[in-house]
């Protein structure tokens, strides 16, 4: 009744896409959590209107859609003449876009913590590195780890926004295998469960911690 | 290194096309969202209820919608449906897809809300001589989008910048399409682009402000 032309080697096909979706999802995730926090430690820190330019830039990437930002970063790298490939480009932007909501995660994480503990920890002799080391980091982790997985699955999902500069990442590869099988429904399917596999159980163990989390609070 | 001259004047005389794009953006953002709380109110009641019959397919909408890129999401309702004869245009694709993706999402939202409301609202209602339906539409509804205000209003600025997906999809009309329509006229990527950019970026930030300034008349007590 139901037979398809999709091969072990489309699967394979697939598979790799699904390699490159990861790989950027890594790169854009690692180098955006650091500056993330880098970023997130400085708004914590400093006044708010001090803060104010570095606000404002970082609001930009979360009010322009990814696409675009994307696409202007591909412009800009070749009027500039970097040369640099579409996969970096992509990583960059992707990062950046990570850090700017990666910190208003640690930004709220490190103020979730109450002042009065940490004036108690520099009370107590500590200096502010091994406050923001010792104190700090343990009590906001437990705040922002469930967003941080949060945002990391969404950057994962809009990942696949590369496809445009032309990255065979596993949405696009699906599209070749489309045009080539004409069997848009059933490789689309399949696409979606290798996304749906990658992102929900991660999904359920943020939603686990979250609540577990929450109970000793 | 840097041999390239801007040519802004190009952009700013698309200047009106693009804002007629902008127009359509926002037609889409806002049918999407209507359609999206529409059927998001029906999931969370749904994934509320005692039943497994209405639980199991209003939790597997909000899964695969929180779960899957919104692009792929909108190419399931471009190239998908063609595999059984639906052949919808981009516009009708895109408005699907974002729907589907706002209905999960704000299903999330809603349903947050609902668990911050007491249940004793609703046995005073139902006290009261209101049915069930009636109890839920009068009491709990408009507390749950009072709120869910502000998170609905996040989730319709996601709905706007998703709207630029439809691209991908062949769609020239929104804002998105037509800086793609004259880039590809004229391959002043940058100089479009940047112009939508900043269009993009008026949209997202008037639309959180008036949500502010709403939330602001209207939820004070």
């Amino acid at each position: 009744m139901f037979e398809t032309d999709l091969s072990l080697n489309d699967l394979m096909f697939l598979a790799k896409g699904a390699g490159v979706t990861l790989a950027i999802t890594f790169f854009a995730v690692t180098g955006g959590t650091l500056m993330g926090l880098l970023f997130g430690v400085i708004r914590a820190q400093i006044k708010p209107w001090m803060a104010l330019p570095l606000t404002f830039v970082l609001d930009i990437f979360r009010s322009v859609p990814l696409l675009i930002q994307l696409i202007l970063a591909n412009a800009f790298q070749a009027i500039a003449g970097f040369g640099i490939s579409p996969f970096v480009t992509s990583c960059i932007v992707l990062a950046l876009y990570t850090s700017a909501y990666c910190t208003e995660i640690v930004r709220g994480a490190i103020e979730a913590v109450p002042m009065v503990t940490r004036r108690a920890a520099r009370s107590l002799g500590l200096t502010w590195g091994q406050d923001m080391t010792q104190i700090v980091f343990p009590m906001a982790l437990r705040v922002a780890l469930p967003s941080w997985i949060g945002l990391t699955l969404g950057v994962m999902k809009d990942s696949a926004l590369v496809l445009w500069l032309g990255i065979f990442e596993l949405l696009k590869s699906s599209q070749v295998l489309i045009t080539r099988l004409q069997e848009p429904m059933f490789i689309l399917l399949i696409t979606g469960a290798i996304y749906f596999m990658l992102s929900f159980p991660i999904a359920r163990l943020g939603g686990r911690l979250e609540r577990k989390w929450k109970e000793n609070d | 290194m840097f041999d390239y001259t801007f040519q802004w004047r190009q952009a700013i005389r698309a200047l009106p096309q693009m804002l007629d794009g902008a127009l359509v953006t926002m037609q889409i953002a806002v049918l999407s969202m209507a359609i999206g709380v529409t059927i998001a109110v029906f999931l969370a009641v749904a994934r509320n209820s005692s039943s497994r019959w209405l639980r199991a397919p209003a939790t597997a909408w909000v899964e695969v919608a929180r779960n899957t890129p919104a692009l792929f999401q909108i190419y399931m309702a471009h190239f998908g449906l063609g595999s059984f004869g639906i052949y919808l245009s981009p516009y009708i694709a895109l408005l699907a897809g974002i729907a589907f993706n706002n209905a999960g999402y704000l299903c999330e939202t809603f349903r947050g809300a609902l668990r911050a409301i007491p249940a004793t609202q609703i046995r005073a209602g139902r006290s009261l001589g209101m049915g069930p339906a009636k109890a839920f539409r009068l009491i709990v509804m408009p507390q749950m989008f009072r709120i869910s205000f502000l998170p609905t209003m996040n989730q319709a600025v996601w709905a706007i910048l998703m709207t630029s997906l439809g691209v991908t999809v062949g769609m020239n009309s929104d804002l998105t399409g037509v800086t793609q329509d004259l880039n590809a006229r004229t391959f002043r990527t940058f100089e479009f682009f940047a112009m939508a950019a900043v269009i993009y970026y008026l949209i997202a930030k008037a639309v959180m402000l008036g949500a502010r300034l709403i939330a602001w008349r209207m939820f004070r007590y």
